[in-house]
């Protein structure tokens, strides 16, 4: 079965194809863009397809990061995927944008324990935390970094957030993925599957809650 | 007519996930999906509660304007989306979404404009805009009168607002009256039994010196609220049926004489209201009595209609097909702040250089 996975949940915009008989990557693209998601991801799937060769109407399912990640560019990957999967008839199933990231991660060699972390903004870190298998055991969560700190103490720690923060992340071990990448969610996603473990569902991992300002009691224009 | 374009349009700039199906001038599908009571404890609109609902409620709200319009989605010949202007995180769930259902029925995309969409939605109602058209909207988010004389390449704003949106001023005056939002319903409930002549509410703008087709609603609502607050504060009851009257005479009284204006210094024999605020009852009564004195013809579409929907982009899109304008490019932009003279957003040409590169 083809398999088109993207995610706009960290400032990487990226797409790939795979082929879940034999897990070959067709095609793939990585760009990192935090402002424009908008912009680049629907002709980044289009150059992924071309490349492969592939017609959309060839695709078996679609696959996103369902974060968690900014809001703004992470509901463009939500919202293109489920406009995709309902104009092609064709399931969307949803990945933590985290898991990508530690199962790249594995793939370039690193064992559990470990961390994989985001830039949240605000002095915040997306965050989770895997197992010697590589089994998410704690997270997503968004929490300041000296908080992790404190709660996991000192363990490897992978991805953009954790860069950000080497004076709480201090063992960051080199060669490992810095942005998530589709082809890893891709083949994240196909292991899951073939394993017979279900997916998540394409609706996004937001952590908190809408910024909104209730008004104070209404206030007397007349000096007092 | 079968071979007019069969367009759906998508519409997410503030509050209302919005998916209309329209063939010609002729309406098949309004699906809207609404977050306003999420909105109400807040006393607005909260930009981050409107996008994540336009994400919920989007490929629901396309389900739903198929099946109205009891259509394919592949019998479609064009996808149009809001690009703008309007919150810019609601506007990208509807540029992404709009993107990825033309990409995958292999149909054009038009990113369009919110205002140019307001005007344009009257043919659905009336038939096709004459030109030259002019066009008071009036919202929550826009005060502005327009002068089209072909809605798919020129619009020209004559005048808007200096600060804030007519129906900006309704929501304030409920609030301050304690009615709740959104306020233009509500008012216009309560002025239907009131004296609209209680109280000489100030008319902004209206000075001889004054620009003649820009609004300010501002000092009068500040002139709302001081007349309340007096009335408190000396422990007297506040008379809310006159309050209101006599605030929804003074913005409607300012609205259309300004527009009246403009169609009689312009030349131009069609005045068209569109946006929330041209629900208000008032607004349409006074709007019809001072065109029929002007011999002005006044088209104001049906209320559901005038709000925000995906109709409206719908209608502009099926123009946008019929005149063969450019469609837009899969790169396409929402602009929170999109110019109401850049009617559409098409794929910038290909250029002499670009072409050379493509062929080398
Ligand atoms: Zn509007």
């Amino acid at each position: 079965m083809l398999l088109l996975a993207f995610d706009t949940a960290t400032p990487a915009v990226t797409a790939a194809l795979l082929d879940t008989d034999g897990g070959v990557v067709l095609a793939a693209e990585d760009q990192i863009d935090a402002r424009r998601h908008g912009e680049l991801l629907l002709p980044a799937v289009d150059r992924v397809l071309r490349t492969a060769g592939v017609g959309k109407e060839q695709l078996g399912a679609l696959v996103v990061g369902v974060g968690p990640g900014p809001y703004t560019g992470l509901r463009v990957g939500l919202a293109t995927a489920a406009a995709l999967g309902h104009a092609l008839g064709i399931p969307v199933h949803g990945v933590c944008t985290l898991d990508g990231i530690a199962h790249a991660a594995r793939l370039a060699g690193l064992q559990g324990p470990f961390t994989a972390a985001t830039d949240a903004r605000r002095k915040e870190v997306y965050w989770a935390s895997y197992d010697a298998a590589g089994a998410r055991v704690d997270g997503p969560h968004v929490d300041r970094p000296a908080e992790v700190a404190e709660r996991l103490g000192q363990v490897p720690a992978v991805g953009a957030g954790a860069l950000l923060y080497p004076e709480v992340f201090r063992d960051v071990p080199a060669g490992m993925p810095e942005h998530q990448s589709a082809a890893a969610l891709a083949s994240y996603a196909a292991a899951e599957l073939a394993a017979g473990r279900p997916l998540l569902a394409p609706t996004p991992l937001y952590l908190r809650r809408p910024d909104a300002e209730v008004p104070k009691n209404y206030k007397t224009v007349l000096p007092a | 007519m079968a071979d007019e374009p069969l367009v759906l349009g998508i519409e997410t700039s503030c509050d209302e996930t919005g998916v209309g199906i329209v063939r010609g001038t002729t309406l098949l599908a309004d699906a809207v999906a609404t977050s306003v009571e999420e909105h109400g404890r807040f006393g607005g609109v909260v930009p981050e509660i409107a996008s994540r609902a336009h994400l919920e409620a989007m490929v629901p709200t396309v389900q739903r304007a198929l099946d109205q319009a009891g259509i394919k989605a592949s019998d479609l010949d064009g996808i149009a989306v809001t690009a703008g202007p309007g919150l810019a995180g609601a506007l990208l769930v509807g540029v992404s979404a709009a993107k990825a259902y033309a990409y995958a029925l292999d149909k054009p995309l038009y990113g369009v404009n919110h205002l140019a969409s307001h005007i344009c939605v009257d043919q659905l109602e009336h038939g096709r805009l004459p030109e030259p058209t002019m066009a008071l909207l009036v919202s929550g988010g826009h005060s502005s009168l327009l002068l089209t004389s072909d809605i798919t390449s020129d619009v020209r704003p004559l005048g808007s607002t200096i600060d804030d949106a007519a129906g900006e001023a309704f929501d304030k005056v409920a609030r301050v009256l304690g009615l709740g939002f959104p306020g233009g319903p509500v008012i216009d409930r309560y002025a239907a039994e009131g004296d609209p002549a209680a109280i000489r509410f100030p008319r902004g703008l209206s000075g001889p010196r004054d620009p003649a087709y820009d609004f300010s609603f501002s000092g009068l609502k500040t002139a709302v609220a001081r007349w309340i607050e007096a009335r408190r504060r000396a422990g007297e009851e506040v008379p809310v049926r006159d309050v209101a009257a006599s605030f929804q005479e003074a913005v409607t009284d300012v609205l259309t004489r300004k527009a009246v204006r403009a169609c009689l210094d312009q030349g131009v024999e069609h005045l068209m209201i569109g946006g929330g605020v041209a629900a208000n009852s008032r607004l349409r009564a006074m709007a019809q009595e001072r065109c029929e004195r002007a011999g002005i013809e006044l088209r104001v579409p049906r209320m559901k209609l005038c709000t925000d929907n995906g109709a409206m982009v719908a209608a502009l899109g099926s123009e946008m097909v019929w005149r063969n304008r450019r469609p837009s490019a899969f790169d396409l932009s929402a602009d929170s702040s999109l110019p109401v003279t850049e009617t559409h957003v098409p794929a910038a040409p290909v250029s002499h250089d670009e072409l050379h590169r493509m062929s080398e």
